[in-house]
């Protein structure tokens, strides 16, 4: 009895800084979920003359991911977005953050482009308007510009079928 | 062996910075020592969420030089302390605030330890007046106190 109490509530405090372990830091409630995507008119990457605005999305569901050729976790995450665009289930519209676009076409260049088009993000203001605090950012957008998923990190395969593909299916059925 | 771990120490930090060529704007303090008072006051209560345990005021990483930057025009712009953090939270939650807000999902993170205090205070109460009942003298009955007088005397 009197070694029980000690030991029970030491393994109450295992299974909390167990189950602490398990969370992902970089999970943090998204304020912006369920929001509409904030508006941003930008210039397109490979042709800096013509632009590109969220509101240019309507009624379709698509996926804004922001990246730079900077980012070590994006040249991660990039093997794998060229199969989601292919699958057809949404168009990947690239945020290009805080870069300069010599770099980010070169990136492009050697990697492969997976995105429809690019918008350049150079001083990182409309990224912020996005809640953007570190690159690879990936957002889900419905047909009414509205947020309905976001991921920070790279979207992996795990995370595409799981989270993105679900609710791609359904929004696109609404 | 060293000097070729150092080598590759060097090539590594060569790489690294090489890799890093993130856009950096430079921070241009105001002239008017008012706003960079009020800056350098609202950015100690804000988090920089790359570093997660430092100040907006005090981490180096680019983001936090752009929200400076930000906050910095929104100062100058005349808005009050209330609507910028409004900005922020807006786009980073309640997590950037230093400060947890009270409202119901942060309950426990303000009361919680003056429950415990309270507990803790009562569990002690209780167990210092279950001592003392334990160990309170009983007064000598008549044949005790004859017996003690009697060894006394003796």
């Amino acid at each position: 009895m009197r070694y029980l109490i000690p030991l029970v509530l030491f393994l109450v405090l295992v299974v909390f800084l167990a189950i602490g372990l398990t969370r992902n830091p970089d999970d943090l409630p998204s304020a912006l979920l369920d929001k509409p995507a904030p508006t941003f008119r930008l210039p397109q990457l490979k042709d800096p003359a013509k632009t590109f605005s969220a509101e240019d999305m309507r009624g379709k569901v698509w996926v804004l991911n922001v990246w730079a050729s900077w980012c070590i976790a994006c040249r991660d995450e990039h093997q794998y977005l060229g199969g989601y665009a292919k699958s057809g289930a949404a168009p990947i519209y690239g945020l290009n953050y805080k870069d300069r676009s010599e770099n980010a076409l070169a990136w492009l260049g050697e990697l492969g482009d997976p995105y429809v088009l690019s918008a350049v993000d150079f001083d990182g203001r409309v990224g912020m308007d996005y809640g953007v605090f570190g690159a690879p950012e990936t957002y889900l957008i419905d047909k009414g510009g509205t947020i309905r998923l976001k991921h920070v990190g790279p979207v992996t395969p795990d995370v595409w079928n799981k989270e993105f593909l679900p609710l791609v299916q359904q929004l696109n059925r609404q | 062996m060293t000097r070729l771990s150092l080598l590759a120490f060097l090539l590594l930090c060569l790489l690294s910075s090489a890799a890093s060529a993130q856009v950096q704007i430079p921070d241009e303090p105001s002239d008017d020592p008012a706003v960079e008072e009020r800056l350098a006051r609202l950015s100690h209560e804000l988090r920089c969420l790359q570093c997660r345990n430092q100040t907006l005021a005090d981490s180096p990483s680019s983001i936090a030089a752009d929200l400076r930057r930000e906050i910095r025009t929104q100062i100058k712009a005349g808005k009050s302390d209330q609507e910028i953090v409004a900005f922020l939270t807006q786009r980073y939650g309640d997590f950037i605030l230093f400060r947890p807000r009270v409202r119901p999902t942060t309950y426990l993170l303000w009361f919680g330890p003056f429950v415990l205090l309270v507990g803790g205070l009562f569990v002690l109460f209780r167990y210092v007046k279950q001592r003392r009942d334990a160990i309170a003298e009983e007064p000598l009955t008549a044949e005790e106190r004859r017996r003690a007088e009697e060894m006394l005397r003796s």
